[in-house]
Parts: structure tokens; C-alpha cells; sequence
């Protein structure tokens, strides 16, 4: 045990801290809700060019070439937390385009997609799930036939964040109908101008359209923008995948929200007492943090198998599951203890924080049940990590 | 930076388990439970030879100087083999104590013994840690002590015993001291001893070099960590007992493992437990190294990894049905194993509330 960084680390962490002081007015006020602001783009370049994005990316690529070291990613992600000062972009392109085309890409696609999309000036959206294939993705109907050069594409996607911003879309569509489910599949880019989709804003829970739905009605690509190759979509989508679950159930994120609530029951009063007074409140308090310190802690052990190249087997599986519920109950917090003025949301007098608490106890639920459900997530625990039996498959009928 | 243990670490912890395999077995802690005896001393002997009891004493004086971290491996270890042996007082608690707030001539008598193995040592610090009940207290004056203290840890057959009076004082008092009487307290958990000091002017040596405030504070702070590393460790053995009984038992021409249901029910386990290991260890190692954290982590840890025990002592007994309710399987000794843990040193809500207390929430 050793929480010490040493000498090397603390020199790059003054270099990030020199860089942040120099050049934080620079930074954007707003991250733009779907495609990034000119003053994004303008940040995210400087942040490439300095190495605080696009870290490990080759340089041919348009990234700033360093060596994989996770201490020093974890540095800059903790110096740019600690000055409120916003990271680059992290948008499914640079999180989930990006790696899967280092890893399983074309040259040609590498050279012609990387880099636009690191630099912000093109925006991707997922094409995964759909109407009947959630849980069970792998079951996805959407069909692309061939015909000549092209595959010609339809069906339908759900869930699909940015697509009426965004410029490209991965998605995975069947192509191989007499195959076994996992294998039938493949993964094709193309761009969303492309003649027959059509994009429906899908409104949440929340009032707010964070997802879309996307028609596709003889949609032609080209056969040559597939990725890996035909049947090899599945595989491509898990590469994907492990990508996502790795950002969802950020235990620094319910850090922060902990401060939050540590500020607010302080300076909110009920009948002239402070709710931090509470001794209710209070004891949900501490019941949380000694959760938000659990996984954070967990976040480090983590961190260290990473750096060391050791599989920490189940302690990974449980983060989503975990982190995810621990936002949520922190949201649910606020809102208990603002009483009325917990449920008050829009542009209502009296609103506390923007009406951002509903805002994320509502948004956290989606989360919950999206990039896999907690139900799936515990299908994993105890399969992949206790080694339990699979589910039986049903007799065909 | 590099949060994770050790290849020394990890061998230890290795050593104790394969030790603890050998030599106690579920047969043996049920012959220990039956004989109302919560000390088997075959086994604390083998961990002896290990070098257990001298683990936490300093070097300068026959011991390992080792860390609480270490000591939580150990306990970790103990609680997953629900081991009938005195540890967290004897091997830990009271050598903080000691080489904490004794004098030189005290260190020098006591703990070169303690490291051996030659004598144990209990702690009587129940009024201190969690409150006093049934008017329990212990008044100090003229170098003798009178009261009671309840719910001593490892003091029913220790050679000498470390006790906490009304004041915050320290004393150190021989087990077989006139005026001294031991009552023994039957708890679920038959696998420790847990017991009533009645004191009537009983002579006692005070234990004050340094702060002793702070040496009290850490000796409560260890026994905690200690508490939830024992839970942690019966907890992932219920865990994978009941994950186990699930692959074997068939209902519906199935092995029940295979229904969402239960699977779930263990993954639920295995998912709010885990998190407990690093709480656990950053607890340990803020004892060790980062001092003003210690006693809100200590707090943090004993709370949630017992909060977290009690739902894996029911949810893993459920997961066995009808078994899991029987004595003959005997997952019961770790139910109440983890049931006493949650008890002693301060109960979740009690210990939250301190924590509150320490940064400055409290009203």
C-alpha cells in the first residue's frame, strides 16, 4: 500500500497544474448539449496538442502519442476536477468509435475517421439497440442486404443519444439471417445524411428528448465501411462495449455529488434549523459517504490492478451496478431533504440547483437500466464472477 | 501509488488460511462451541508458530512491528474460519494500549511476553466504545479499581487485562487479581468469549505515558477495522458457501443456481461486499500512516462492512433454504459471527454518529 505517486508523477502533476493556471480562461463555459461549441473545439485542440486528450492516440491518428500510463490519466483527470476546469470531449466517438477502430479498423479508416472525430468536427451516435432487442441485443432484426457493392439497410434503432446531431453512426445490423444470432451480425459506419433515415426525438421521463429513434428504409452503404468483417459485428460491439461499461459508475462522480449534499444541508433550513442538523438526514449522510468512500477506494484498487495488467476479476463486474444505485441514492437525498421544494422542477419559483436534483434521480434510473440493466449486470456478477450456471436456453418450440 | 497488497502481504495471508484449513476446521470450532470453551488452544498455538501473537508488538521488544493493515488480513482470515481464538484484543488492541501509553519498565514487562504467546491479554473498553449499560463503569482512585466494565474481549482466560476507566484512563490489571471477578457472558457467537469484570478494589498499574486520550482513541479505532475485517472475511465465506449449496441442490430438475432469483441474490452479496475490502484496507492503512484520517475510517469501515454483513449473513442463509436453518450445516457459527461483530465497539448507528461528530455535522 502506497498512495504516494513519488517524484515522476508529482513533476507531471506540477506540469498539469502549470498548464491549468496558464490557460483556464480559455476554457468553455458550456460543453454544447449534443455537438460541440466552437470554444470546445478550440479547447479540445489545445488540450491535444499538450497531451491532456487523446492521451495515447498514435500521432499519425491526430492523438498526442504518449505511452499508455494510467497514473498519469488519473493526474490529469484529478487536477482538472480539483479546478472545476472541463476535461476534453467524451462523446461516443471519442470513447467508443475511436477505440474499437484502433483496434479492429482499416488503415483507410483509421486515417479518414480518427482524428475528425477526436478534433470534435465529426459526431457519431450508436446504432445498437432496438424496439425488441434490449437486453437480448444479440437477437437485433434490423436487416442489411447485399446488393452489388452496397448493403442496403432496414429497421430500426431505439436509445439512440445525438442522432439528430451527429454526422456518422456505428451500428450493428444483421446480415447473415440463417446464422446463429451472434454470428449474423455486422458493424457498419455511414454517415446520417445517408437517403432513407429519419431521426424521431424519443422524450424521457425527464421532459427532456435525450434519445432518438432512427428509421432506416433502404439505406444504401458501401460494403467496404464495414468493420472486421461480415459475421464479426458482435465481437466488434463487445471490443465497443468495454469501452462503455468502463464510464458508467464513476466513483468520483458520486464524489462530488457528496459534496454537493454536504453544502446543502448546511445552507438549507426547515423552521429556521439546518437540515445538516437533522439527525435523520445526518445519518443518511454518513450512510452514503462511507459508500462513496467505499467505491472510490475500490476505484483505486482498481486502478492499480490496471496499471499492474492483473484481472481483478469480480471487483470489476460490480462497478457498474454499484456506482450507478450510489447516485441514485444520492439524488434521492437532496430531494428528501429539500421536502416540497425537492419536487418542484422547469422554471418554477423557489427551484433549487436548476431543478437538477429530479433532473438526475430521474436521469440515474435510465442509467440504471441502460448500458446493460442492473438485472443483466447481476447475471454477469454471478456468472462470470461467482461462476454460477448459466441461464438454461429455452426449448424450441 | 499503488493501492493493493503486498507479495509479503499476500503470503501471510496464504500462510494463515492454510494454517487455519489444517487445523480448524468446522468440526473442531463445533467442538469449541459445544464446550462452552470460545478458546481453542491447539489452534491459537499454530498461529503462534506463526508468529501471530506478537505481530503488532514492537521489535524492541520481541515482536514483529508489523502494521494494522497486516493485522487485518488476519482477522479477515479468522472470521472467514470462524477460529475460536482470543486475536483482536490480545493480539492487537492491548499491545496498542501498552506500547502506547505504558512506561518502559511496563513494555518491558508485558509485551515481550504477549509476543510469544506466553500469556494473553484482554480489553475491557465496552463503556468507552459503545456506552455503558446496566450502570457498568469503572472508577479509578488510589491505584485501585472498582465498578465493572462488560463485554471484555478475551479476558476470560487472560493473564492480564487492559481496562478503560470512567475517566478515559488506562490501567492494566492481572487476571488473577484479588477483588477481580469474572462473570461470563453467553452471546449467539460461541466461538469468542466475551465477559463481565467486577471490580472491588482491585489493585491496577495505570497506563499513562503519553496522550493516553489518543492511545485509548486507536486502541478503539483498531478493534473496529479489526471487527469489519472479521466480517468481511465470514462474509465472503457465506457467500461462496451459499454459491456452492446452489450448484448442488436441484428443485424443478434444476440446480437452483441456475434460477435469476438466486443467482441475484448472490450477486447482490458479492457486489455490496467488495467494496467493503478497500474501505477496509484504506481504514487499516490510515491507521498506519495517515493519522488524522484514522478514526473517521475506522467509523466508516466498522459501519458499512457490518451494515453489509448483516444483509449477507441473512441473504446466504436464505440462498440454503431449510439447510441454512439447521445446526447440522453449521453455517449458523458465521450468522452470529457477524452478528456479534456488529455489536461489539460500537453498533452501526452509534459509530455514525461519532462520525458525524468528527466533522462537525453533529447539532
Amino acid at each position: 500500500m502506497d498512495l504516494a505517486y513519488g517524484p515522476q508523477y508529482e513533476a507531471f502533476r506540477a506540469e498539469v497544474r502549470d498548464f491549468i493556471a496558464k490557460n483556464k480562461d480559455k476554457a468553455p463555459r458550456r460543453q454544447g448539449v449534443s455537438r460541440p461549441s466552437e470554444e470546445v473545439i478550440a479547447w479540445q485542440k489545445l488540450l491535444i496538442e499538450h497531451g491532456y486528450a487523446a492521451r495515447t492516440i498514435p500521432k499519425e491518428y491526430g492523438g498526442y502519442g504518449a505511452e499508455p500510463d494510467i497514473l498519469k490519466s488519473r493526474i490529469i483527470a484529478e487536477e482538472f476536477a480539483a479546478a472545476k476546469v472541463p476535461l476534453g470531449i467524451a462523446n461516443q466517438g471519442v470513447s467508443m468509435l475511436v477505440p474499437t477502430l484502433l483496434e479492429l479498423g482499416t488503415e483507410e479508416q483509421k486515417k479518414k475517421w480518427i482524428e475528425p472525430t477526436l478534433k470534435g468536427e465529426v459526431v457519431w451516435c450508436q446504432g445498437y439497440s432496438e424496439p425488441g432487442s434490449g437486453s437480448d441485443l444479440a437477437s437485433l432484426q434490423t436487416r442489411a442486404t447485399e446488393d452489388g457493392d452496397d448493403f442496403i439497410i432496414n429497421g430500426q434503432k431505439i436509445w439512440t443519444s445525438t442522432a439528430h446531431a451527429a454526422d456518422m453512426m456505428f451500428c450493428l445490423v444483421r446480415t447473415e439471417p440463417d446464422k446463429p444470432k451472434h454470428e449474423g451480425i455486422s458493424y457498419l459506419i455511414f454517415p446520417m445524411s445517408t437517403p432513407g433515415i429519419e431521426v424521431r426525438p424519443l422524450v424521457t421521463m425527464t421532459g427532456h428528448a435525450e434519445f432518438n429513434e432512427v428509421f432506416f428504409t433502404n439505406v444504401r452503404v458501401p460494403k467496404k465501411d464495414i468493420v472486421a468483417g461480415r459475421g464479426q459485428g458482435w465481437f466488434v460491439a463487445n471490443a465497443t462495449l468495454k469501452h462503455e461499461r468502463g464510464m458508467l459508475g464513476d466513483p468520483n462522480q458520486a464524489g462530488t455529488r457528496l459534496k454537493e449534499i454536504i453544502d446543502l444541508l448546511h445552507e438549507e433550513t426547515v423552521s429556521g434549523e439546518r437540515l445538516i442538523d437533522n439527525p435523520l438526514f445526518r445519518d443518511r449522510l454518513v450512510q452514503l459517504q462511507s459508500r462513496v468512500f467505499a467505491m472510490q477506494f475500490h476505484g483505486l484498487r482498481l486502478l492499480t490492478a490496471s496499471a499492474k495488467k492483473e484481472d481483478p476479476g469480480i471487483a470489476r463486474l460490480i462497478v457498474k451496478l454499484q456506482g450507478c444505485e450510489l447516485n441514485h441514492q444520492l439524488a434521492a437525498l437532496a430531494i428528501d431533504a429539500l421536502g416540497e421544494l425537492g419536487v418542484l422542477y422547469g422554471n418554477s419559483p423557489h427551484l433549487r440547483a436548476y431543478g437538477s436534483w429530479q433532473h438526475r434521480y430521474m436521469f440515474d434510473l435510465g442509467l440504471i437500466i441502460g448500458g446493460g440493466t442492473a438485472q443483466i449486470q447481476k447475471n454477469i456478477i454471478s456468472e462470470r464472477g461467482l461462476g454460477m450456471p448459466r441461464e438454461p436456453k429455452p426449448a424450441k418450440a | 501509488m499503488e493501492f493493493g497488497l503486498s507479495e509479503d502481504q499476500k503470503l501471510l495471508q496464504e500462510s494463515i488460511r492454510g494454517t487455519l484449513e489444517r487445523v480448524s476446521p468446522l468440526e473442531r470450532v463445533r467442538k469449541v462451541a459445544e464446550a462452552k470453551d470460545a478458546q481453542a488452544d491447539d489452534v491459537w498455538q499454530a498461529l503462534a508458530e506463526l508468529g501471530v501473537p506478537g505481530m503488532m508488538v514492537p521489535e524492541a521488544q520481541g515482536g514483529m512491528g508489523m502494521k494494522l493493515l497486516d493485522a487485518a488480513l488476519v482477522s479477515e482470515m479468522l472470521g472467514r474460519f470462524v477460529a475460536p481464538v482470543p486475536f483482536i484484543a490480545t493480539a492487537v488492541m492491548a499491545p496498542i494500549a501498552i506500547a502506547g501509553a505504558g512506561s518502559s519498565a511496563q513494555k518491558e514487562a508485558w509485551l515481550p511476553p504477549l509476543a510469544s504467546g506466553a500469556i494473553t491479554a484482554g480489553v475491557a473498553v465496552a463503556e468507552v466504545a459503545s456506552g455503558a449499560r446496566d450502570g457498568a463503569g469503572v472508577t479509578a482512585s488510589g491505584g485501585k479499581l472498582n465498578g465493572k466494565s462488560l463485554f471484555a474481549l478475551d479476558a476470560a482466560k487472560a493473564d492480564v487485562i487492559v481496562v478503560a476507566d470512567n475517566a478515559g484512563g488506562l490501567h492494566l490489571v492481572k487476571g488473577d487479581a484479588a477483588g477481580l471477578t469474572k462473570v461470563a457472558l453467553t452471546s449467539i457467537d460461541l466461538t469468542r468469549n466475551l465477559t463481565e469484570l467486577q471490580f472491588d478494589d482491585v489493585e491496577a498499574e495505570a497506563l499513562q505515558s503519553g496522550d493516553v486520550a489518543a492511545t485509548l482513541r486507536r486502541v478503539i479505532d483498531a478493534g473496529r477495522v479489526l471487527l469489519a475485517a472479521d466480517t468481511l472475511g465470514a462474509g465472503w465465506a457465506m457467500i461462496e458457501q451459499a454459491v456452492a449449496y446452489a450448484g448442488e441442490r436441484k428443485q424443478f430438475n434444476r440446480v437452483i443456481g441456475s434460477f435469476q432469483a438466486v443467482k441475484h441474490m448472490c450477486a447482490e452479496m458479492a457486489a455490496e461486499l467488495e467494496p467493503c475490502r478497500s474501505l477496509i484496507w484504506y481504514a487499516a492503512h490510515a491507521f498506519d500512516e495517515i493519522p488524522e484520517e484514522a478514526t473517521l475510517m475506522a467509523a466508516h469501515a466498522k459501519s458499512l462492512t457490518t451494515e453489509v454483513g448483516r444483509f449477507v449473513a441473512r441473504t446466504a442463509t436464505e440462498v440454503h433454504g431449510g439447510m441454512g436453518f439447521t445446526d447440522l450445516l453449521g453455517l449458523h457459527y458465521w450468522f452470529k459471527r457477524i452478528g456479534l461483530d456488529r455489536q461489539l465497539l460500537g453498533s452501526p448507528e452509534r459509530v455514525r454518529n461519532e462520525a458525524a461528530a468528527l466533522q462537525g455535522w453533529a447539532a
